[in-house]
């Protein structure tokens, strides 16, 4: 069972779902690299292999009875995490595409800035990644928007590979967006007034499977994301259960 | 006038019915069952009391009874559906909880099932 060993521990959390064809290539990606930081594959209950081919990279896996949902299965890492005692959470998607050699950039970033979360940022690096249009004009439509909430540039809000320290784990912990929770997630954390940092990465094609996302659950994510990041901005705190 | 009165009545009371049919089989509880009760009962009083039904009319600026006893009912369902939708999502998020700590528990049984050495039952 993965524990904190020194002050200031690092865990780095995998959410997956039916990720059986790349899980176990990730993993030890960032074993080789990492090899002293706890792993923790948070198994949405696949349907394939995803849970034995995490186990045998050599990860903890923790597999939830049902589908939560990328927000669900995110936020049971970040419950578990922040009752365990870890400082600093690092996301990392299990198809491959968020490449681990970033991780040390994104946790630097956290250790040494007064932010609480950090964005692993595709756009930061000079380099334009080839994306769909629709896709293109989701990140633009978004970025406008955040911008005007939280009255500063999101080069990548749709940006899986995030990082965040106790503080923002506490929040997260408690009240995560269950579905497409990367921008509202930003949402939440305005409203605590946390800070944020965006540190280039450069992301790669996912190593098997294909995107969920087809052209008419784009328009559904615009619009459940728009409608999410209004109801966080009127979301009422005073009452809150715990959960 | 007379007929959709009457019908409204023997929705009502059909709904009464099966409301208690379900309560008696348990297969609703009994504080969820108070929306639709109190809908039902809501129907039958205007159905058979024609004064309430034209008082009320009057008070919503309608001349026609039968379509204020309409505007009623859509109220009254939308009402219910509402309470429905809190209690839905309630449920939810009280399941997504316990979701995510049954998996997290099950996580650590396992681990301390693992270091426990195997008893020695011949």
């Amino acid at each position: 069972m993965i524990r904190p060993q020194l002050p200031d521990s690092l865990m780095i959390l995998i959410p997956a779902y039916n990720e059986g064809g790349a899980i176990r290539r990730v993993v030890t990606e960032v074993q080789s690299l990492l090899p002293q930081t706890p792993i923790l594959v948070l198994d949405d209950c696949s349907t394939d292999d995803t849970r034995t081919e995490a186990l045998a990279a050599g990860a903890d896996v923790i597999s939830v009875p049902y589908h939560l949902g990328l927000g669900g299965c995110v936020q049971a890492g970040y419950r578990y995490a922040y009752d365990a005692g870890f400082s600093y959470v690092i996301r990392i998607d299990g198809d491959g595409q968020h490449d681990p050699r970033f991780i040390p950039d994104l946790f630097a970033a956290l250790r040494h800035s007064p932010v609480q979360m950090v964005i692993g940022s595709r756009y930061l690096n000079g380099k334009v990644p080839a994306t769909s249009f629709a896709r293109g004009v989701g990140i633009w439509f978004f970025r406008q928007i955040l911008r005007l909430i939280l009255e500063k540039e999101v080069h990548d809000p749709t940006s899986g590979f995030v990082g965040v320290n106790r503080q923002a784990l506490e929040v997260f912990a408690r009240s995560f967006p269950l579905e497409y929770p990367e921008i509202e997630a930003l949402v939440v954390l305005q409203r605590r007034q946390f800070q944020f940092a965006e540190v280039p990465v450069v992301m790669r094609r996912r190593m098997a499977g294909v995107s969920t996302i087809t052209a008419l659950k784009s328009f559904y994510y615009v619009l459940h994301v728009l409608l999410g990041v209004i109801v966080n901005i009127l979301k009422y705190e005073g009452k809150r259960r715990k959960g | 006038m007379d007929r959709l009165l009457n019908v409204v009545t023997g929705m009502s009371v059909l709904l009464i019915g099966l409301v208690f049919f379900a309560i008696r089989r348990a297969h609703i509880r009994v504080e969820y069952s108070v929306s639709w009760l109190g809908a039902a009962l809501v129907l039958l009083i205007l159905a058979q009391w024609e004064w309430a039904l034209g008082q009320v009319a009057e008070f919503l600026g309608v001349n026609d009874a039968p379509f204020a006893l309409l505007l009623i009912i859509l109220s009254l369902f939308l009402i219910v559906f509402y309470r429905f939708s809190l209690i839905i999502s309630d449920l939810k998020d009280a399941n997504i909880a316990l979701t995510q700590k049954l998996a997290i528990i099950e996580y650590q049984l396992q681990h301390v099932q693992e270091k426990q050495p195997p008893s020695g039952n011949a």
